[in-house]
Formats: C-alpha cells, structure tokens, sequence
C-alpha cells in the first residue's frame, strides 16, 4: 500500500503551551517499499508512527493509504516498537497469535496457529513457541514482537527502533531476519531508527528530518538492491552514503540548539 | 521439595507451642493471665459442636464478604485506573474513608440494620477490604504502558476487548497481592461484628461468651481457631494466584 503524507503539521498542547513536533513534513512511500526515517532525537519521528497508524490525527494536513485519507486505525497496520511488549502470561505462539483475535475473529484456531508457526519457523523461534517470553533473551522476545506486527498479513508495517536496546551483534541477526521477512511477506514498511547503518542495510530509501519541529530535509536512495550482506556495509559506496547520512544529522541537530 | 513444605511449618509449629508452654509454667502465669497450649485442648473439645457451627458461620460469612468486596474493590479500581477524572475524585474520599477505623463503624452499622446479623457483618467485611483491592486494581490499570495498548488500537480494538485480553490479566499479580492482605483484614471485620452483636453467632461470639463467664482458655482457644481459619483462607487465595497467576512467578 502507497503510503503518504501531506504537508502535515502537528503539535502536542502542554501546560507549558504548544509543542510544535511535525512541520509541513511531506513524504511518500510507494507500495512494497522499505523507508527508514532518521533524525535526531526527540524530533517527532515516533508521531509520525502513530500518525500512519491512525492511532493520531494531524493537526492539518493529511495522512493518506493508497489514497484513502487515514481517520481512524485499521487492522491492516502492524507495529513493533523497541519495548517488545510482549504478553507475560501467553506462551510465544499465543503472543503471536493476538492481532488475529481482533482483526480474524472467524478463521479457526489451526489455521492462526499455522500462520504463526510459519512466521516463528523464518525467524527460527519454531522450537521456543511453548516458551513463556520470560524465558526468553532480548533479541528472541524482539523475533517474536516481529512475528506478532506481521501475523495477519498487514499492508503497512510500522518499525519504531525495534532493535534500539540490542546489542551489537544481536542486532545484525536481527537486521538479516528482517531482511527475510522482507523477501517472504509482502508489505510496505516504515522504520524509525536512531542506526544509520542500520537504516541503510535495511531501506530502500532513508529519510532524514529536520530537528524539531521536523520537517523533510534530505532523501537518500540507498543502491545495495535486493541480495544484501553484512559485508556490504564496509565497501566504499556504503562508507559515502553514511558519511553523506551523518552530515545531514549534524545539520538537523545545529537547527535544534539554535 | 513438597515433603519439606510441609514440615518445615509443622515443626516451627510446634517449637512456638513448647516455647509458649514453657514461657507460662516457667513465670507461673495463672490461666486469666495466659493460657498455655496444654490448656487449649480441653476449651475446645468442651465446646467442640459449637467450634464447628460458630466456626462455620465466621468462615461463610467471611468469604461472602471478600468475595463481594472484590466486585466493589474492582468497580472502583477499574473507574478510577481508566479515567483520571474519576481517580481524582475519588481517591480523597476513599482514603479518608478507610481512615476511619472500622471498629468505631460496627456499632453504626448494627443499629442501623438492627437484627440482620448475618447482612452487618458481610457489611463491614466488604467495608474493611475493599480499599486494598481497589487501590490494587486502579494502581495496575493506570500503569499500563501505552504500547501494550497500542499494539491492539491500532487494529482497531475496542476497548473491552483490551481491558479483558491485555489490562486485566496483566493486573492480576497486583490483584492477588492486595486479595491476600484483604483476607486477613475480612476476619477483622467479621469478628469485630460477631462481638459487638448481641445474640449474633460466630467465633466472635463464642469470644464474647468466654469473656462474659470468665472462661479464659475459650479466648484462647477462639484465637487459634480463628488462627487456623485465616490460615486455611490466605492458602485458599494462594491457591487461586497459583492458578491465575502463576506465570508471574519466576524461577
């Protein structure tokens, strides 16, 4: 699903007056695309995520789903966020299974435990399904998060720095499970990262915006096409890309102590 | 594992009954002063028939009053844990209510409902203990993290469905936390009323009756019998969390 939004504006009313977070932000994403979305902190990035997934409103402007102007949530949106928030009291499968009880009431429960076994087999949690999330690292509860945004075949997929509190190496796993899934279901997906690596070993494109109140200030293509490796983070081409990425953060971060 | 669950109790049980033996032969304290675990046994097999109804009385009494103050515990709790509003307003209140003691609230009670034993003293059970259980509940509700409401609004959950799939169980081990202290403030409740009212039955009364004839191994012997049925009660909720909650516990 083509994804866009509009000369949106957005501000949070505190008691301190109006916080202006989104400004004239415009972007679009095209349908099966992989937008990664940068900047510098607290400038609004996860509004935007909530604004895509309708659980917000812009102030003005408009947020649009192929086409369709976005007005409240729908259940063709999947979300994981660096809190893997997962059940305590489910087991992995039944963790998974959750977004199919509210949006699939009607298919039985075999068949939401075989879309879910098929998504815990591609990220490697197929023995763990009984485990309670306790049992779990951080990185495999985070797995289990992504299975859970992708279990009922969502349209749009909403990343919210969900590899954020892992660790170096878990990271790179979980970039390269990502990557799997990408190639296995089919959606259009927007990551909000703090990782410029990250951002560029997963995107299609990566968007960098302004400090707050954040705008669009930079688009970058990323040309590491569809057969990607870790090794293809370390080659000269990557190396420019994320020194042109790193330029555009210390631009948007000098608007910001202004 | 088991076995020593079982003995491990029974034996500091009965090293507290020889210490307390010997701590009353050894000052030589008259029976009106402190009955000793030798003098117990007789109390309770004079009276035994009446243990057993009176025992029975306190205990179904006592439960039905728990188990109503948890249907109040948890309509205040989930009003003021989803609305602000409401938890503004009320907290005041409640806690000024649970202020008073609820000792001086028994004697309102049984003149106002005068001869509905059974009715005042689930009264003041359910006064007594719903506080713990509410605060609990609104405490758990309103601490939930945004994302875990997130992940179900932005399907297009409705609200019920979150507060019975995600808010609700997750605030179970708060829940059976506060249960637990609001069992052993329900006896409070129960036996205070038992007391205060005249003809009324129940352990309370069989108190009563030993105070009124002088009879002080029957105190005694009420206490623990009062003891062991507290003891029964918070194993009963145990038992429950056990099951409920269980996934809270970690190994």
């Amino acid at each position: 699903m083509h994804i866009e939004l509009r000369n949106v504006s957005h501000e949070f009313n505190l008691e301190t007056g109006s916080l202006p977070v989104l400004k004239d932000l415009s972007f679009s994403v095209p349908k099966g695309r992989f937008t990664a979305i940068v900047g510098p902190s607290g400038c609004g990035k996860s509004t935007i995520t909530r604004l895509v997934s309708g659980l917000l409103k812009p102030k003005k402007g408009e947020v649009l789903i192929s086409k369709e102007v976005i007005k409240s949530p729908r259940s063709t949106v999947g979300m994981a966020f660096q809190n893997p928030v997962l059940l305590e009291w489910r087991n992995i499968l039944d963790n998974v299974i959750l977004p199919l009880e509210i949006v699939s009431k009607n298919i039985s429960r075999e068949t939401k435990m075989k879309r879910a076994r098929e998504l815990l087999k591609l990220v490697g949690l197929a023995e763990f399904e009984k485990s309670k999330p306790s049992e779990l690292s951080g990185g495999m509860k985070q797995r289990a998060s992504l299975c859970r945004s992708l279990v009922h075949k969502p349209e749009v997929l909403i990343l919210d720095e969900p590899f954020g509190a892992l660790d170096a190496f878990t990271r790179e796993d979980l970039w390269q499970t990502m990557l799997t899934l990408k190639k296995q279901e089919s959606f259009t997906c927007i990551l909000i990262t703090h990782d410029l690596r990250e951002a560029i070993f997963l995107a299609d494109e990566v968007l960098v915006l302004s400090g707050r109140p954040a705008s669009l200030q930079f688009q970058l293509d990323v040309k590491l096409g569809d057969d990607r490796k870790l090794d293809d983070l370390y080659t000269n081409e990557t190396t420019k890309s994320l020194a042109i990425l790193r330029k555009q953060i210390e631009i948007s971060q000098k608007k910001i102590m202004l | 594992m088991n076995y020593n669950k079982i003995t491990i109790p029974l034996i500091s049980l009965l090293i507290f009954c020889l210490f307390w033996e010997w701590i009353v032969w050894f000052n030589g304290w008259p029976n009106y002063k402190m009955a000793s675990p030798s003098d117990l046994w007789p109390a309770f097999w004079k009276f035994r028939w009446l243990f057993l109804s009176y025992g029975w009385d306190t205990l179904w009494r006592t439960v039905v009053g728990l188990s109503l103050s948890i249907v109040v515990g948890l309509g205040f709790g989930v009003i003021m844990g989803f609305s602000k509003t409401m938890r503004i307003a009320l907290y005041p209140l409640l806690v000024g209510f649970n202020a008073i003691p609820k000792a001086t609230v028994v004697p309102v009670i049984a003149l106002m409902f005068v001869g509905f034993h059974d009715m005042n003293t689930i009264l003041i059970v359910i006064l007594i203990s719903f506080f713990p259980i509410a605060v609990s509940i609104s405490i758990g509700l309103s601490t939930l993290e945004p994302e875990y409401k997130d992940i179900l609004l932005s399907l297009g959950a409705t609200k019920f469905e979150i507060f019975y799939k995600i808010a609700l169980p997750k605030t179970l081990p708060e829940f059976f936390g506060a249960l637990k202290v609001a069992a052993t403030l329900a006896f409070i409740g129960t036996n205070l009323m038992e007391i205060i009212e005249p003809h009324g039955k129940g352990l309370g009364h069989l108190f009563d009756s030993g105070k009124i004839s002088a009879d002080y191994p029957l105190m005694f012997a009420v206490l623990i019998a009062l003891a062991l049925l507290g003891i029964f009660l918070y194993y009963i909720v145990i038992m429950f969390e056990s099951i409920f909650a269980g996934w809270a516990e970690r190994n």
